[in-house]
């Protein structure tokens, strides 16, 4: 079948453009896109499957790298069928899923079982990673080839950061040696313990157990020494602080293999949105002071940190509803993720390549996939948005088994029209 | 006078109207409670139930000798033996004991937050009785009586808040009040003992005691807990005593007629000397304890009140 996707705003963020303009799809791929004439020139428009896109934006989906989906363990907080519901209305074409599971997903059985429950349930791509240590317990590493036979894209003990130096050098070693992508927690770990607020006056006035944001530095220190010493493929989940900043420049200047993330969270929120103790703030790491969200988007923006994600992490209410120090941590975001991200182009902070570039090209190209750009020959994996529409987010509307997100009652601009992928829609805004 | 709030969580939230309004009812109270007939009946009526999820012997009875004066049905909760242990959460109770229409809730919790928390799921008033390291509203009201009492003004005073800044919330809610009512606020300890973003606050702070008391007019001592005094926070019970305890030479630097409070228990010879913690010339420090039962008095009839008319209307 062949589709074409016509009257659109293309967001290549390869080319770094936004133009108007079509696509075309067949087989899953994408067979040809920019002007609708020259596209159809050998091409007889009679037959095809047409998607009027309205000057809409079609955009390359978004491949979100750290989705926590709850199976095994906690299938009541969020299953494979559930989050990947909630991805395809978010415009999130491929989810790359967390080990943190009970139990972790530490060895190629519980793998294989991962895979088959998502294929099976999700209507979106599901590329899960595995443990880098058994359990996350940072002691013993995980049968790292073995797993991505079974088809683990990266490695991470996700929040747990590894405190054993050795057993975190030989880890990054033998990953090495496979071309294992690993991915790691920046955090000192001594000093973040038992933390629920980013050290400063709000934590203060709020009396609650702080970590200063040296603790994220001091980490992302420990770990470029590392990778200097290893050779490995590093990315950092999250650099949220401006302090950071600096490291991460000199390490990628001398050459290392290393990439970072940043949540959607860290660039649209910031401490004092927890304001009288509202635990759906309460992220890890904690929600950071305004200079350093500033400095924070400015390394989004020059390419610095390389990757924006979700960072979802589904909560029931019980585990919510406590005071807040004693609150579980996360929020669900795989909704949210494409308009929070557009508060960003609406402010004027990032444009629409660059935010695409964060969210499809980079994690895709990170990740070995094809994935990510509007390119012949890529998947058609797709998202349509409407990126002006003002609305107000109910939580409950949400698709997610939880729905802890910062952004209930929000105003957010700009939402998913539908969702494609390898051609075939999987979500369509009615 | 006017009081227009439903509970009593914090000082961060009161005006400087609010905290006269207090205040001033307070006044009456204490001069009733001097009286051998001292019952009102501004809580008739009505039931109290006090939630202690932390230990205290003295809040709790300030509270409960508070509520039996002014004819409130008083009842004590031990929350620390009680079916918490057993896993039931702060929700879960609090909407247990509103089912049973208390119409004033007194709450002491560990963690920070947790008596906002428990505000949002009850309609009766609720008085917070110290959360966490965040608020502890009527020890800086009774606290801001005493200083009006002993010096006949709550503004425009030198006030030094030395010791345990960082884990205490009676110093968090005594920088709040004072700093609205227009004082001068210096905080004496060692950088360890100090919040994060303390820059911020709008105070002045010294890590030489001697100098931070300098012309001061109140010197008001923190309990430091014990489990900070090894090693952790400070190196040792001595050292501390030594850079940081309240003794007569160090009081030598504030003003002739500075006044010392604590807000207790004290630990004699760690962060004040014995002798001058008794010297009725200098320590007003059972005037906050006789205070602190005024000063809830006047906390609850306010919102008694303020209860009454929501439920008229």
């Amino acid at each position: 079948m062949t589709t074409l996707f016509t009257n659109a705003r293309l967001i290549d963020p390869e080319a770094g453009s936004d133009e108007h303009g079509a696509l075309l799809a067949r087989d899953g791929k994408i067979l040809a896109c920019g002007d609708e004439a020259e596209i159809l020139k050998d091409i007889d428009r009679a037959g095809l499957d047409i998607v009027d896109c309205n000057g809409k934006y079609l955009a390359p989906g978004i491949v979100d790298i750290g989705v926590k989906v709850c199976e095994p363990g906690e299938r009541h907080k969020e299953s494979y069928r559930s989050a990947g519901l909630a991805a395809a209305a978010g415009g999130v074409t491929t989810m790359v899923t967390r080990p943190d599971t009970t139990p972790a997903i530490d060895t190629p059985e519980v793998l294989e079982f991962v895979r088959r429950r998502a294929n099976e349930a999700a209507p979106v791509n599901v590329l899960p990673m595995a443990a880098l240590t058994k359990a996350r317990e940072g002691r013993e590493m995980t049968e790292i080839s073995f797993l991505m036979d079974a088809g683990a894209v990266a490695f991470t003990d996700c929040d747990n950061v590894i405190r054993d130096t050795k057993v975190f050098s030989r880890a990054l070693t033998y990953a090495r040696s496979c071309g294992a992508l690993v991915i790691a927690h920046p955090q000192e770990p001594g000093l973040s313990n038992g933390a629920a607020a980013t050290s400063g006056k709000f934590a203060s006035l709020r009396g609650l157990p702080t970590v200063s944001p040296m603790a994220e530095r001091m980490g992302l220190d420990r770990d470029i020494a590392l990778i200097e010493m290893t050779g490995a493929r590093y990315h950092a989940d999250q650099i949220t602080t401006a302090r950071a900043l600096p490291a991460l420049e000199r390490a990628k200047k001398n050459g290392l293999d290393i990439t970072a993330g940043v949540s959607i969270h860290h660039l649209t929120l910031n401490e004092l949105d927890v304001a009288d103790y509202r635990t759906f703030f309460k992220i890890k790491p904690p929600l950071r002071a305004e200079d350093d969200r500033l400095a924070v988007i400015e390394a989004v923006a020059s390419g610095l940190i390389d990757i924006i994600s979700s960072m979802h992490t589904p909560q029931d209410e019980e585990s919510k509803r406590r005071p807040f120090e004693e609150a579980a941590s996360g929020a669900v975001a795989l909704e949210t993720l494409l308009p929070a991200a557009l508060r960003l182009y609406h402010s004027g902070q990032l444009s629409l390549p660059q935010l695409f570039r964060a969210m499809s090209l980079n994690p895709a190209r990170r990740l070995g996939l094809d994935s990510g750009r509007l390119a012949q020959g890529a998947p058609a994996d797709l998202v349509l948005f409407d990126a002006n529409v003002p609305f107000v987010l109910d939580r409950y509307t949400l698709h997610s088994k939880s729905q802890n997100t910062p952004f209930d009652g929000a105003r957010l601009q700009g939402r998913v029209l539908a969702t494609y992928v390898a051609g075939q829609p999987v979500y369509r805004r009615d | 006078m006017t009081f227009s709030h439903r509970h009593l969580l914090g000082i961060e939230h009161l005006a400087p109207s609010d905290i006269t309004a207090v205040l001033d009812l307070a006044d009456t109270y204490a001069d009733l409670n001097r009286q051998p007939q001292k019952h009102g009946d501004a809580l008739a009526g009505m039931t109290q139930i006090n939630m202690f999820f932390e230990n205290s012997t003295r809040t709790q009875a300030s509270f409960e000798l508070a509520g039996m004066r002014l004819g409130a049905d008083v009842m004590n909760m031990s929350m620390q033996t009680s079916s918490v242990k057993k896993g039931e959460t702060l929700i879960d109770t609090a909407m247990t004991l509103n089912a049973m229409h208390p119409d004033l809730l007194v709450v002491r919790h560990p963690s920070s937050g947790a008596v906002d928390l428990l505000a949002q799921k009850v309609n009766c008033a609720v008085l917070n009785a110290g959360d966490g390291r965040h608020e502890h509203p009527t020890q800086a009201l009774l606290d801001a009586l005493t200083i009006r009492r002993a010096k006949g003004r709550l503004h425009r005073l030198n006030i030094a808040i030395c010791g345990d800044i960082a884990h205490s919330r009676v110093a968090r809610s005594n920088i709040l009040l004072l700093g609205k009512m227009e004082n001068r606020i210096r905080l004496i300890g060692p950088p360890t003992l100090m919040p994060s973003g303390i820059g911020e606050f709008g105070v002045e702070v010294f890590e030489d005691m001697n100098e931070g008391l300098r012309d001061v007019d109140v010197v008001m001592m923190l309990r430091l807990q014990k489990e900070r005094m090894d090693g952790g926070f400070i190196p040792s019970e001595r050292e501390y005593y030594f850079r940081y305890g309240l003794d007569s030479e160090k009081l030598g630097m504030a003003k002739e007629d500075a006044i010392v409070m604590h807000p207790g228990p004290m630990n004699r010879g760690v962060e004040i000397d014995g002798t001058l913690a008794d010297d009725i010339h200098r320590s007003v420090i059972q005037d906050q304890v006789e205070m602190g039962v005024a000063v809830r008095m006047a906390a609850m009839d306010l919102l008694a009140r303020n209860l009454r008319q929501r439920t008229a209307a």
